[in-house]
């Protein structure tokens, strides 16, 4: 069921192999369960690797996978905004470009532009920046909306158009140098150990989480007894639950068991006047800020693509835009407004890019566009337009990126890097076909 | 019969697209309780001169008028503001939604938080699908699952389920079987019944003698006239349509 807005219930027809009854008990998208296993196999293939040739994997190691979360956060977030995009039957080829433009704005904002007025290191030079790319971004945005859907310019060439002008516009904006660095509160939403919540904080959030998903599951439960529609098996039910707070639960024990860096440790404690045991001193990460930053786009663009009538309405104009637009929906204003949207989301891209990065470069986002239009379409995103999920284009990141990660690991150089990503693009786009095919 | 204001009223209507007039000078008018026939050869001009009225296109030159006002209709939105409802002749359905969501599109149901209310829409979808079509099942599947008919029945429950004043239908049951036909009729009975007027564009004259009492017949994008179907002998509609000429006792 690729279909993005969930119908209300499904059928419980039990019949078939276990395996069709399970998913039909479960109502699991058994696209999702590839996806998933492909991500497996990726990381367990990367982890062999590592042991077989070098003697020791280190793939799955808590330091890599927390460096993984953070570094598929910046793709992440421009992806939730592609779906949108790409299931309107457009595409936007300049994400990269204009996280770049955004990013170097930002950059001399806090290092050349505000300091002088408002003093180095003022608490609300962070803000203030966020907030200009963030603007930045929906605005240049708007203007490939209005571009596409008012004066009827293709997407392709519009946004084609936008990746080689926002990148000459970013080296034109400080002559290709290089700002840094930013603001220091700044850069704490691109993650490293500063930039993370900690130990505590990641268990209360995992405990929310998992009490979310129970919650969720009980109120659809009761929801569809309301109307009268199926139930779903309630071990089914239970085996959801124990799935999502196992799932989640073990993403918290990941981030905690990864610890600050000697070096900082030590400088930590220098500064606060602790004496450093023995056996050292094991303060955990937890959960990085880009991490909570992408999840919470993701939660919001979920609930925006499938509880609200602008989500609806999105899907309908991929579906069929002649259809939508007799029913009412202003098929240009949507367009616009979604494209507004992909650029706000490239602004905070940029956010997240820059402070990871500490510092603004001319070459920032470059070939982004190509790994958020992937991690769509991997994700289940048709360029057919109509179909796409938030939820299948966060997991398409998180293969593109491990997929990057696992090669720099074990060695490989950009080049070969980037033969085998053009490679499982393709494999990826043709499996996705067959696939449909198949479930139609 | 063609008493009192009429229900609707198109004067004059023209819409040309390049160099082709595909509508040119028509005037037809529709009473409250009154099915009025448009009929006329492939490409005379009927979905264009309805499709004026629902909104979808904007005509070049003319006058629409709903009980007597003058109105302007520049979008499917200032339609439905009119309860004009159309069952346009590609059905307009978005292939990727369900039938709920396409019945409720660009209407859906909200909480009180604006959220989507997914149960109740379904929930009536299924009440006015167990009307309309009692056998049908698919509810939670995307439409381009369904049937020719079974997708025809959506667009007929969405047109529908909105209480129209002015109901329009282009060729409703092209697709349907002899037993969907026949409910199709019967509902058309029912709504006039009600008081509605219904703009039914149909190709087969048998149903047009059966469920209209007028027939506006067009030819190349113009009006070759409008009669009263019990007047007339289905030949006579039959030659208006082929000779594009009024049959001279009914003049
Ligand atoms: N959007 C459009 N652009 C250009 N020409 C059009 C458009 N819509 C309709 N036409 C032309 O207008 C004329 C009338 O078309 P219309 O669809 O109204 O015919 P019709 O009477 O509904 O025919 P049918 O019985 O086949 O449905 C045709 O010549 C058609 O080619
Ligand atoms: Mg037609």
């Amino acid at each position: 069921m690729t279909t993005a807005p969930r119908p209300a219930h499904a059928s419980h027809d039990l019949k078939g192999s276990p395996f069709a009854r399970f998913v039909a008990a479960t109502e699991i998208d058994t696209r999702l369960m590839g996806m998933a296993g492909a991500l497996l196999l990726i990381w367990f293939g990367f982890h062999f690797y590592g042991v077989v040739f070098n003697g020791e994997g280190f793939f799955l190691t808590p330091r890599n996978l927390w460096n993984l979360s953070v570094q598929m956060c910046s793709i992440g977030v421009m992806a939730t905004g592609m779906v949108l995009v790409i299931v309107t039957r457009n595409i936007d080829l300049s994400v990269g470009s204009l996280l770049g433009f955004i990013g170097m704005v930002m950059g001399l904002l806090q290092v050349e532009w505000l300091p002088p007025s408002m003093g180095l290191g003022h608490p609300a030079i962070w803000i203030i920046t966020v907030a200009v790319g963030l603007s930045l971004g929906a605005l240049i945005g708007t203007l490939n909306g209005v571009l596409i859907a008012y004066l009827a310019i293709p997407s392709f060439i519009v946004t084609l158009g936008g990746l080689m002008a926002w990148r000459g516009a970013a080296f034109l904006m400080a002559n290709g140098r290089t700002i840094s660095p930013v603001d220091t509160n700044f850069q704490l939403l691109g993650g490293g150990p500063y930039g993370s919540i900690g130990s505590t904080g990641s268990w209360i959030i995992g405990i929310i989480a998992c009490a979310a998903v129970l919650y969720g599951l009980l109120a659809g439960r009761k929801n569809r007894q309301k109307h009268d529609f199926p139930q779903r098996p309630i071990w089914a039910e239970v085996f959801m639950g124990a799935l999502g707070c196992a799932l989640i639960l073990g993403a918290v024990l990941v981030v905690d068991s990864y610890y600050w860096p000697k070096g900082i440790v030590k400088a930590y404690a220098e500064a606060n006047n602790i004496i450093v045991p023995p056996e050292g001193l094991f303060i955990s990460l937890g959960f990085a800020y880009p991490v909570l930053i992408l999840v919470t786009v993701a939660l919001l663009m979920t609930v925006l693509m499938t509880r609200t009538r602008f989500g609806r309405y999105v899907f309908a104009i991929g579906g069929n835009p002649e259809a939508a637009a007799l029913s009412g929906i202003n098929v240009r204003w949507m367009t616009v407004k979604i494209y507004a949207l992909m650029g706000m989301l490239a602004g905070l891209s940029a956010v997240i890019s820059s402070a990871r990065l500490t510092s603004a470069t001319n070459a920032l986002g470059q070939t982004d566009e190509l790994y958020v239009i992937a991690a769509a379409v991997i994700g289940g995103t048709s360029l057919a337009g109509g179909v796409g999920t938030i939820y299948g284009a966060v997991l398409g990141a998180l293969v593109m990126e491990s997929l990057r990660t696992g090669m720099v690991l074990i060695g490989f150089d950009t080049a070969v890097q980037n033969i085998v990503v053009g490679l499982v693009l393709i494999v990826a786009v043709y499996l996705d076909i067959i696939y449909r095919k198949r479930t139609k | 019969m063609n008493k009192g204001t009429p229900l609707v009223e198109m004067r004059d209507i023209s819409i040309a697209f390049g160099g082709i007039k595909a509508v040119d000078h028509v005037s037809v008018d529709l009473h409250p309780g009154e099915v009025v026939g448009l009929l006329g050869h492939n490409g005379a001009g009927k979905s264009t001169l309805i499709k004026c009225l629902s909104g979808a296109y904007h005509a070049d030159s003319g006058q629409i008028l709903i009980n007597g006002q003058a109105v302007s209709i520049n979008s499917p939105r200032d339609a439905r503001a009119q309860n004009i409802e159309t069952i346009y002749q590609t059905l307009a359905l978005a292939d990727n939604l369900t039938a709920a969501q396409n019945l409720f599109l660009g209407r859906e149901l909200v909480s009180s938080r604006g959220f989507l209310d997914e149960s109740t829409m379904e929930a009536e979808t299924r009440k006015i699908m167990g009307r309309l079509n009692p056998n049908f099942r698919k509810f939670n599947v995307p439409v381009s699952a369904l049937s020719g008919g079974q997708r025809q029945s959506v667009a007929i429950a969405r047109a529908v389920y909105f209480n129209a004043k002015i109901l329009i239908m282009d060729e409703p049951t092209a697709a349907l079987g002899p037993q969907e036909t026949q409910m199709v009729s019967e509902l058309i009975q029912e709504l006039k019944a009600q008081g509605l007027g219904i703009f039914l564009i149909e190709h087969d004259i048998h149903n047009v003698m059966k469920l209209c009492d007028r027939a506006s017949v067009m030819k190349n994008g113009q009006l070759v006239g409008t009669v009263d179907v019990n007047q007339v002998t289905d030949e006579d509609i039959l030659s208006m349509i082929i000779l594009g000429k009024k049959p001279a006792k009914a003049a």
